[in-house]
């Protein structure tokens, strides 16, 4: 851009940093004369631009004519009906905040304040699960960026669409020195271009909008993911010019999901119709409610028992096909469906120091088990950043996406036409193997029901008898309780099990859950949440954005004041090594825990606007707790109970 | 998520080794010693602090092994749990932990807890 074209905003920039410097070199200037030796300093001084933002007033800024690009920015923003934007306030993309908030009148989006960039991507998270549609979210290009990466890696894992926009000044010639610059860069987006999507840097009003409402269909055309635009700060100030080409926003049509191969779908549907014990697996399978109701017909049409690996609801946990992961052993055809990873679907891995340290590999399936695989990741694969896990040979490969491929697997397995006395056998023994399942699962939660700390699954089951009258959704579950939700609360319905974080940040759960329940707000779905220590001290501040922004959400503490995945891997590695365990003054390898002192959890939620309670550490006393806590979200405040509890 | 459970081979060993160690016999152990070297020495990571087990680690509380086996157990286990030396865990210790096991309450049938009811 030359500087004849764009007068206005480069000579203001310009103008403001020279009076900040002239106002911040004035009193160094009179300090100058001489009067007496001078002090020797007791700690650097401020540089002249440090000087002037502490202790000047700002200069008055001569006002840019016409409509700021940034208004025009949120038109475009506007047409993809994108409900809300949870954001950390930034001065990198002031113009465009100012545009949100006034000029569109902070609706459509509606800015949430969030006090941690990677609150924000998981609050975005969260949301999509439950409603189906994206949210978008602003940061710093740099320092921003840089707070937000392990919620973004977090979404790509997941396969979950987050536009992440952040404020950038590009040009280095104008741009104000100090922070601005600091907080600037060449190209920010290559922070996070091994796991997004999609990244661009408009370099024009035209070509945002059109950067935008790709970057936007790109997010959401299986397999989903996050997106990344650079948004240059001279771009938002900017007038909006008649170059003699009017501005136009591109209009947004979905596209249509890829999928499976139509002569591989057949092959697949002849497989499983003609098999003995054909076995389903879903992780990712089901990205709609419809996509339960497919597998659910699928399953019943094949008298296919159903492995649920929990990346999403797939498959109601009380249909008499669901079954454990152990459910491989005896089958002689396996459909994986959107598997993060296949080969340890069909492959057990021990960690146990042997092969050198690096643990024992083992087949978990009959040789010659046929195995097929229909997955929209093949379609979207990154070098360097790696979530494939190891290579398992596949017989009947689909790169497709699943829940868009089963209504033509569907008709092809009809086609096919499965041997119905042959179901009906299959489908009966299933009804005997999830029954006596279910048994030895409620036995295995009364063992320890009435300890102190409390057990995981009396945790679990409380909580499930708090909310089962309610529209209920289980928005998170960290910090492992021995998968107790899946093992005994009767999840059918799309919204009652949203998976996990999908790359094992950490800090995921509490950003999710708060995301998650907004949506659930919106739809008048009671939320409630498993919320784990070591997960809500990432980034507690979104409990106060929770409050803030009245979403109301039941968070249940599985508090086993510690790290625990990592005590147990610091154990492992210590008695390989015949060494007693340092555990310090604690209950588990030092550096592990999350004790002396003890977090008091329910007064930093307090303190952030919620109703709590705790320490809970009587099982008696559970009970009565989430009842009250129940009442205060049904009014509409979030509310957390912290509960001591066992490790698993 | 890994499901740790004893591997059969692992299960064979254990059985095998119990019928070896049986002319052996550990002395009895001590309950309350036995409580503290549970979470002393990490058993409790895995099976919980009163041997309820979980996703990580069988239950043990009040468990049908013998002490012998389960002695055998832990120092040749090369399954998901690791295996405790004598440098490391005593056999004195391992008769301990296994008296507390056998002194937990057996669990209640789940059909006497209202909310596991089907």
């Amino acid at each position: 851009m030359s500087q004849d074209t764009n007068p206005d905003r480069r000579k203001f920039l310009t103008g403001a940093a020279a009076a900040s410097a002239a106002a911040a070199m004035a009193p160094a200037a009179k300090a100058a004369e001489p009067q007496q030796p001078p002090r020797a300093p007791s700690a650097l001084r401020p540089t002249m631009q440090i000087a002037a933002a502490e202790t000047q007033p700002p200069a008055e800024l001569p006002r840019v004519p016409g409509k700021p690009g940034s208004d025009f920015m949120v038109d475009v923003i506007k047409t993809l009906g994108i409900k809300y934007l949870p954001a950390n306030c930034a001065s990198s993309y002031r113009a465009i905040h100012e545009s949100l908030i006034n000029y569109g009148q902070n609706k459509m989006p509606e800015f949430l304040t969030c006090m941690h960039e990677e609150s924000a991507v998981g609050m975005a998270h969260g949301y999509f699960k439950i409603a189906g549609r994206p949210l978008m979210t602003l940061c710093h290009g740099t320092v921003g960026l840089q707070h937000a990466t392990m919620g973004i890696y977090n979404a790509w894992c997941d396969r979950v669409p987050v536009i992440i926009v952040g404020g950038n000044d590009l040009d280095a010639a104008h741009r104000p020195p100090g922070v601005p610059t600091f907080h600037a860069a060449q190209d920010i987006n290559a922070l996070v271009r091994d796991f997004t999507k999609w990244d661009d840097t408009p370099v024009s009003l035209q070509h945002f909008a059109q950067s935008f409402v790709r970057a936007y269909k790109i997010a959401m055309t299986p397999p989903y993911g996050p997106v990344m635009m650079s948004l240059d700060a001279g771009l938002q100030v900017e007038p909006v010019k008649d170059h003699g080409e009017a501005l136009y926003i591109p209009r947004y049509v979905p596209t249509a999901p890829p999928q499976g191969d139509t002569g591989a779908v057949k092959e697949a549907a002849k497989l499983l119709a003609g098999a003995q014990n054909p076995l389903i697996v879903a992780d990712r399978c089901a990205r709609t409610a419809n996509g339960v109701d497919l597998l659910v017909q699928l399953a019943e049409l094949l008298g296919a028992r159903v492995i649920d690996q929990g990346g999403r609801m797939n498959f109601p946990k009380t249909h008499h096909l669901n079954a454990p992961p152990t459910a491989v052993s005896g089958a002689d055809v396996i459909l994986g469906l959107e598997l993060s990873d296949f080969w340890a679907t069909v492959n057990s891995f021990t960690d146990n120091g042997e092969n050198g340290g690096v643990g024992t590999n083992g087949t978990r399936i009959k040789p010659g088990t046929k195995l097929i695989s229909v997955s929209s990741v093949e379609l979207n694969t990154k070098a360097n950043y790696q979530d494939f896990q190891r290579f398992q040979v596949i017989d009947v490969p689909m790169a497709g996406d699943a829940e868009a491929t089963l209504p033509a697997l569907i008709e092809a397995v009809k086609q096919a036409g499965p041997n119905k006395a042959a179901v009906d056998r299959r489908a009966e023994a299933a009804r005997k193997a999830r029954a006596e399942g279910m048994e030895r699962a409620r036995q295995a939660a009364a063992v320890g029901w009435d300890a102190s700390p409390v057990s995981t699954a009396r945790l679990c089951m409380e909580t499930y008898a708090a909310v089962k009258h309610l529209d209920w959704s289980l928005v998170a579950s960290e910090g492992n309780v021995s998968n107790w939700p899946n093992r005994l609360w009767p999840i059918e319905k799309h919204y009652q099990w949203l998976g996990r974080s999908g790359g094992y940040g950490v800090g995921y759960g509490a950003p999710a859950s708060v995301g998650a329940a907004l949506a659930n707000r919106d739809l008048g779905r009671f939320s409630v949440s498993i919320q784990s220590d070591g997960d809500l001290m990432y980034a507690p501040g979104v409990l106060w954005t929770a409050a803030k922004h009245k979403i109301p959400l039941l968070a249940v503490m599985h508090n086993n004041r510690a790290y625990h995945q990592e005590v147990m891997h610091v154990q492992r590695l210590s008695n390989f090594r015949d060494r007693v365990a340092n555990y310090g003054p604690d209950r588990g390898p030092v550096g592990t825990t999350i004790m002396n002192p003890d977090i008091e959890y329910h007064k930093l939620a307090e303190s952030l606007g919620w109703w709590a309670k705790g320490p809970i550490k009587d099982p008696k006393e559970l009970g009565p707790a989430l009842r009250e806590a129940v009442k205060v979200v049904q009014a509409g405040q979030p509310a957390l109970l912290n509960v001591w509890t066992q490790p698993r | 998520m890994k499901m740790n459970v004893i591997p059969s081979a692992a299960r064979n060993l254990l059985f095998a080794a119990g019928v070896l160690f049986a002319s052996t016999a550990l002395a009895a152990g001590s309950a309350e010693k036995g409580k503290a070297a549970f979470v002393q020495h990490g058993c409790w990571q895995c099976h919980g602090l009163v041997g309820q087990g979980g996703v990580t680690g069988p239950r043990l509380a009040h468990t049908a092994l013998s002490v012998e086996a389960l002695s055998a157990f832990v120092r040749n286990t090369r399954g998901a749990m690791p295996p405790y030396q004598k440098a490391i865990l005593s056999e004195a210790d391992i008769a301990d932990i296994h008296a507390y096991l056998q002194s937990l309450p057996k669990p209640p049938d789940y059909k006497s807890i209202p909310l596991l009811k089907p």
